[in-house]
């Protein structure tokens, strides 16, 4: 291709506050129609908003973690439009004094190079309410639950260069705030939005070309074709000598493709203006110190550590650190069972995320507390139970919550040890099958499979297969 | 009973000389009758009036009351009343009853105060005249030819011709102190911040504060006791506490400073001007020192504040879309046919012209050479006011530049506005100021202002309580409405 592309985010995250970012009302997603409104959030005549102080604290953690400037003063300014969604017909928002400033955020690229992607400012805002057009006819409705929700736009500088660059970096923007808990992260319930403005200009000039902004996009895979049909349509109309139109276009999953909305001339003039309800965020050095020390380790470190202090695998220390409960839940069990961190690693991504996953259900739902998962672990590093009855230990701590040495005990799974124990039963199984045993004799060593699934199988897999490998190459040979 | 003091009527409602219920009745019957002619009241409240007097009642008898127990008042329809209907003078709100209290409402309330109606208004707050209403003219009672001042018209005039002992009205631009001149009564506008804006309409959010008309300054210093303070639902009121208005009514004066603008002065219609000038004598009498002091961007305040509000209340008004509450155009084509319809329908001839103004000011392009001058303006005046204050403790000027004129008088916008020429500098600096009666002009009733550095209320009060101390202008009554004597 004979041309730069130039790609800016704009990511929207909800933050996780309890209330709205101007009312009290609870943001909870998925309540009935209009029952998380109240009057503030319905623009009812003569209410003022009130700003939500765990909003700022939110964004203040963001600025921390991204090491962005947190500006002292901020001020809240009013978006003026009309929609039916938008109850005040003005938004909320910042505009020329943004509670977080400049800083930089480093990916590494799909050619695994490191970048530093700019994060031009992020600033608080509220959501608007959303239009229901099902179930109507002739008529909208209206549901404002979503009204107030508070906001954290992230917005880039055009330092993105294709489109799995600007997906990485979503992912990291996206990681980070999981990580520090200031957004749930869900994209399906629109937790984490993203609006891309794409350019291209003659590869290797300076100035920007025009740009398209496209909406909206609510999943990576989207926001990766959304702009790779964008960069595709606009260099065929380079190509063929024509103007890209500067517009705000929608992705439409479905056909693949991006629409246009509007063209800049039809763009509303916001009118923005300072609110006079709100007064100037002022935000002291001390209270930025006090968040910062009460915020955990960096994701960005820990992972780092994961890798080269713990020997995990790069892919096993990302699933770790994509939450931080996860990990901590993760290094806790390595605290408290003094176990080793790949076994620790592997039991949790491969056991626990593999039953949550099977039963549809979140992190959240996991109810095996560190103590048990660190001591059913100890009991495979203590030889009392094998790795494969672990799994079953296991299966019956998360169905029914029992602790696993009551699991092991009750059902009588503690791993036979006892060499005489195991010696007899190699005796007798061997005696048993001669012919198997002749095989062996003629060289046939893989035969000694069969020996192990006998003796596993008769005594129901309890067997210390280290022991019984030992055992039967000397009953054998 | 309908001239009486609040400190008299308390004493008549605590010696069980009249309940609450028959005070309340007794006023309610005034407003009944005359209010067809006065026009003051939206909307008389007898059924709440008569259960909030019989609650104020128990508590008289317990001996629970406060010194407003039972006293009954009347609310510009601009603060919203759960279950009543709040209109803000507009078409666009005849039906609509918000679900909650204004917190300057709830004040008053919880003070055991009885309402008795909610009062007339230009819509929205916008107008000098009153004759912005949805629901009409207000007559003033000491010429029923004559406008009332605005916005709080309804205020005044249910003060002033005694259908109700005090009112509550909200001044944006001097929408309390120039209607309480044009009628002959007292009336404080607070400290932006003092009074919460939460509930109350919102024409112009920086400038818009809740204040007290009532016939004395010690009536008012009562009411705004109970009225002031600070508001978690409002981010922009005063975490302050309320010193005491009342105990330092009877402070002296002797030897504080007056300051006279002379840019207030200079323009002046001569009589006016002589009126005022012999009542500044009887400050001197009391012991105070005139100076002559000067706020040189004065003439910028009208043009500033007619920017500034103009901007806020093109934003502040764009809710009224016909969607979820008030007025909704019947049978839009589309969604823009709604928004159009319903806002050409619903709102008056000034509501449209300001929003016109204030998008015009806010639109690209434009938003430099307006807006941001204005606000530049703005601390140019509140910082002319500052200097003013570091040499004097008070200043004075006349509350409006003429007597109340006559209906239909004033036809062009522009006239119209100037006639806030002495009062708009004050909201624009966030200052209290209080308008009292002086004398009177053919008949007419004539107000002088007293402006205090923000938060000194309670100083207003002082030297306004001192001056009608010796003075008997805020005593006067309209002959127009019959003095009847009830009980």
């Amino acid at each position: 291709m004979k041309y730069d592309v130039v790609i800016g985010l704009e990511i929207h995250a909800q933050l996780n506050t309890e209330s709205k970012i101007f009312s009290l009302s609870p943001t909870r997603f998925g309540a009935d129609v209009n029952t998380q409104a109240n009057e503030v959030d319905l623009a009812m005549p003569g209410v003022l908003p009130v700003l939500n102080e765990q909003a700022v604290i939110k964004a203040i953690k963001f600025g921390i973690a991204t090491d962005c400037k947190i500006n002292n003063r901020s001020i809240f300014e009013r978006k003026n439009y009309f929609y039916p969604d938008l109850p005040k017909a003005y938004q909320i928002s910042q505009f020329e004094y943004p509670i977080v400033g400049a800083g930089i955020l480093e990916i590494t690229n799909e050619k695994n190079e490191l970048k530093n992607i700019g994060i031009t400012r992020a600033h608080l805002e509220e959501d608007a309410g959303k239009s229901l057009h099902e179930n109507f006819t002739k008529h909208s409705g209206i549901d404002l639950n979503r009204a107030g929700t508070p906001l954290l736009e992230i917005v880039s500088d055009p330092d993105l260069s294709s489109a799995k660059e600007a997906v990485i970096y979503a992912k990291k923007i996206h990681a980070l705030v999981v990580y520090i808990e200031i957004c749930d992260g869900n994209m399906q319930e629109g937790s984490f939005r993203c609006d891309a403005n794409v350019s291209l200009k003659p590869r290797g000039t300076k100035e920007l070309g025009i740009r398209s902004e496209i909406k909206n996009i609510n999943s990576f895979k989207f926001l990766e074709k959304a702009i790779n049909y964008e960069i595709n349509r606009q260099e065929n109309i380079l190509d063929d000598g024509g103007r890209v139109v500067q517009e705000t276009r929608l992705y439409d999953a479905d056909k693949n493709e991006t629409r246009s909305m509007r063209s800049k001339e039809e763009s509303n003039d916001y009118r923005y203006f300072p609110d006079p309800d709100l007064l100037p965020v002022i935000i002291d050095n001390k209270l930025i110190q006090n968040i910062k020390d009460k915020m955990p380790e960096s994701p960005y470190n820990r992972l780092k550590r994961f890798i080269d202090d713990l020997d995990l695998k790069e892919e096993d220390a990302n699933l770790l650190c994509s939450d931080i409960k996860i990990a901590d839940y993760f290094e806790n069990i390595i605290k408290i069972g003094n176990l080793k961190p790949k076994l620790v690693a592997n039991w949790i991504i491969v056991e626990l995320m593999g039953i949550i996953n099977k039963n549809n259900k979140k992190w959240q739902d996991n109810k095996i507390n560190e103590q048990d998962f660190a001591t059913l672990l100890q009991r495979i590093t203590d030889n009392t139970i094998s790795g494969k009855i672990a799994k079953q230990v296991f299966a019956v701590m998360w169905d029914k919550g029992d602790k696993p040495d009551n699991i092991i005990k009750k059902e009588g799974l503690q791993q036979l040890d006892n060499d005489d124990e195991i010696k007899s039963i190699i005796t007798d199984i061997i005696n048993k099958n001669p012919a198997q045993v002749q095989q062996y004799k003629d060289g046939k060593h893989k035969i000694i499979g069969f020996f192990v699934g006998q003796i596993m199988q008769q005594t129901k897999g309890k067997a210390n297969p280290a022991k019984v490998q030992e055992i039967l190459k000397q009953q054998l040979s | 009973m309908h001239t009486k003091s609040i400190k008299e009527l308390h004493k008549l409602l605590t010696d069980k000389k009249i309940s609450a219920v028959e005070l309340a009745q007794h006023f309610i019957d005034r407003a009944l009758k005359h209010n067809p002619s006065l026009n003051c009241y939206i909307n008389i409240l007898s059924d709440e009036a008569k259960q909030q007097a019989k609650i104020a009642d128990d508590k008289i008898f317990k001996k629970e009351g406060s010194l407003l127990t039972g006293i009954p008042f009347a609310l510009k329809d601009i603060f919203c009343t759960s279950d009543m209907l709040t209109t803000c003078g507009s078409k666009m709100l005849s039906d609509f009853i918000p679900p909650y209290d204004a917190t300057a409402y709830k004040n008053l309330k919880s003070s055991d105060m009885v309402l008795l109606g909610k009062t007339n208004m230009d819509e929205f707050a916008m107008g000098s005249s009153n004759e912005n209403s949805f629901f009409g003219c207000v007559q003033n009672p000491w010429d029923l030819d004559c406008v009332p001042g605005g916005s709080s018209g309804g205020s005044a005039v249910a003060v002033a011709g005694g259908l109700s002992p005090v009112a509550i009205g909200t001044d944006t631009g001097g929408s309390i102190r120039q209607p309480a001149s044009f009628c002959g009564i007292t009336g404080i506008k607070p400290t932006y911040g003092r009074v919460s804006r939460y509930g109350m309409i919102a024409f112009a959010s920086s400038l818009d504060q809740g204040g007290v008309m009532a016939k004395s300054a010690e009536d008012c210093a009562y009411v705004l006791q109970s009225l002031s303070g600070y508001d978690k639902k409002d981010s922009t009121s005063m975490p302050e506490d309320v010193p005491s208005y009342t105990e330092s009514l009877n402070n002296s004066i002797k030897g504080k400073k007056i300051g006279l603008p002379t840019e207030y002065f200079a323009n002046l219609d001569d009589d006016l001007k002589q009126i005022i000038t012999t009542q500044i004598k009887e400050f001197e009498k009391l012991g105070a020192i005139i100076v002559d002091i000067s706020l040189p961007h004065t003439d910028l305040s009208v043009p500033a504040y007619y920017v500034i509000s103009s901007a806020e209340c093109s934003s502040n008004l764009a809710r009224y879309d016909g969607v979820r509450y008030g007025y909704s155009a019947k049978n839009p084509k589309n969604l823009e046919d709604l928004y159009l319809k319903t806002r050409t329908e619903g709102f008056g001839d000034e509501v449209k012209r300001r929003i016109l103004i204030g998008t015009y000011t806010l639109s690209a392009g434009y938003y430099d050479a307006y807006y941001i001058k204005a606000q530049k303006i703005r601390h140019l005046i509140a910082d002319d006011f500052n200097q003013a204050f570091a040499q004097v403790d008070i200043l004075l000027t006349p509350t409006t530049p003429t007597t109340a004129f006559k209906k239909g008088d004033k036809q062009n916008p522009l006239e119209m506005y100037l006639s806030d020429i002495y009062t708009v500098a004050v909201n624009l600096s966030g200052l209290p100021a209080i308008s009292i009666p002086a004398g009177f002009h053919q008949k007419m009733p004539v107000g002088m202002q007293l402006i205090s550095p923000a938060f000194c209320e309670h100083r207003l009060l002082n030297f306004a309580h001192m001056y009608q101390a010796q003075t008997d202008h805020h005593l006067q009554t309209p002959s127009q409405v019959p003095q009847e004597k009830i009980l």
